[in-house]
């Protein structure tokens, strides 16, 4: 039955976003100031969210595709593009006060300078499709890894990985919570 | 200061409010919400490749379909309604009804946090949230994926690229905020 393809998945897409959407605006990331703060490490609602998102969808993808009921999307580790590109992306995250997704979301909420950043993105990527073929000849050709995870490179099995990164997000997110109790 | 980081013994009182939740909730419906599409559609979320086939959409307008078919990225990332798009429509769709439902949505042109520190000028916010859109998204652009595609979607798989995305773009990020917001 699935994957779904076709029409039946174009139904569902709004459906799914629609409700990333609403997630993001209840955990406050569609706030500039929600995700400045966090970058001025004065606030850790974004890590808190991201996360928690890793380990919990992490966890549950890796039985789903261990049951056989979901595959794996690896992206190709494409070091300069990603490195260089991760850099950049975050010069522009602290500019702006929010990535593509809570920008997107925060237009929704009535954030008028999140509307000027989302023209600012399209803008960003006209340059980067006329930028492209010098790219592909240069950064993008420099060392690319592949579709490689953590495992590969580290050799520690995966479940390990996963309970390593669980135990480190329980006392990680422990010791934020006594330190903002004790702000308080 | 003190309600910015909710710590979650004050959660049930921090939902009481309009339009909150608490953050590791929220993190764990967007872990859901993976497996979810992992299974359903086979299409992790992601928000910035729909992004550069709109801008190939808008530039069109400018240059004509020719010049923008022509293009080698654009190509490979043709302008239509797809998967990615509609999610992209239905996550601001989502952020719109959330903030709607709980009395949230607002029209802001200069956030808090950024009026505190350089004022409540309209056109400077304005033009800096043009220029860190543009740049975020031709760093996502360069990544291959932003904070949703390259970071939660890859990172929940342990992908490298989505482990080196997020240490490249928090690393840069941090720096960029304290330049912007340290006191001189």
């Amino acid at each position: 039955m699935f994957p779904l393809t076709g029409t039946n998945a174009l139904l569902l897409a709004p459906v799914f976003g629609f409700a990333f959407g609403w997630l993001l605006h209840r955990g406050r990331v569609t706030s500039y100031d929600v995700i400045v703060n966090q970058l001025r490490l004065r606030d850790f609602t974004v890590l808190k969210i991201m996360l928690t998102a890793i380990v919990v969808g992490g966890v549950g993808v890796f039985f789903l595709v261990d049951a056989g009921l979901a595959r794996w999307a690896l992206r190709e580790a494409n070091m300069g593009g990603v490195i260089l590109g991760g850099l950049l992306f975050g010069v522009g995250m602290a500019l702006y006060g929010y990535c593509p997704g809570t920008g997107f979301a925060a237009m929704g909420t009535g954030n008028l300078h999140a509307a000027v950043g989302a023209g600012g993105m399209i803008a960003g990527a006209i340059a980067y499709a006329y930028a492209f073929d010098w790219l592909r000849g240069t950064v993008l050709a420099w060392w690319n890894l592949g579709r490689v995870t953590l495992a590969d490179v580290t050799g520690v099995p995966m479940l390990a990985l996963y309970a390593g990164l669980a135990a480190f997000a329980v006392a990680f997110f422990w010791w934020l919570e006594s330190r903002e109790a004790r702000a308080r | 200061m003190s309600d910015l980081a909710l710590p979650a013994a004050a959660a049930p009182r921090a939902e009481a409010r309009p339009g909150r939740l608490n953050p590791y909730l929220v993190g764990a419906g967007i872990g859901v919400l993976s497996w979810v599409v992992f299974v359903v559609v086979a299409t992790p979320i992601g928000i910035t490749t729909a992004a550069s086939q709109i801008a190939g959409g808008v530039a069109s307008l400018a240059v004509g379909p020719e010049a923008v078919n022509a293009n080698s990225y654009w190509a490979r990332h043709p302008f239509r309604l797809d998967y990615g798009t509609l999610f992209l429509v239905g996550t601001f769709l989502g952020a719109l009804a959330s903030s709607l439902a709980s009395r949230s949505f607002r029209f802001e042109a200069v956030p808090a946090v950024w009026r505190e520190r350089f004022g409540g000028s309209v056109p400077l916010r304005f033009a800096v949230a043009f220029l860190g859109g543009a740049i975020a998204m031709f760093g996502a652009r360069l990544a291959n994926g932003c904070t949703s595609g390259n970071g939660i979607s890859q990172g929940l798989q342990l992908a490298l690229v989505g482990w080196v995305f997020l240490a490249a773009m928090f690393v840069s990020g941090v720096a960029t905020a304290w330049l912007l917001f340290r006191k001189s």
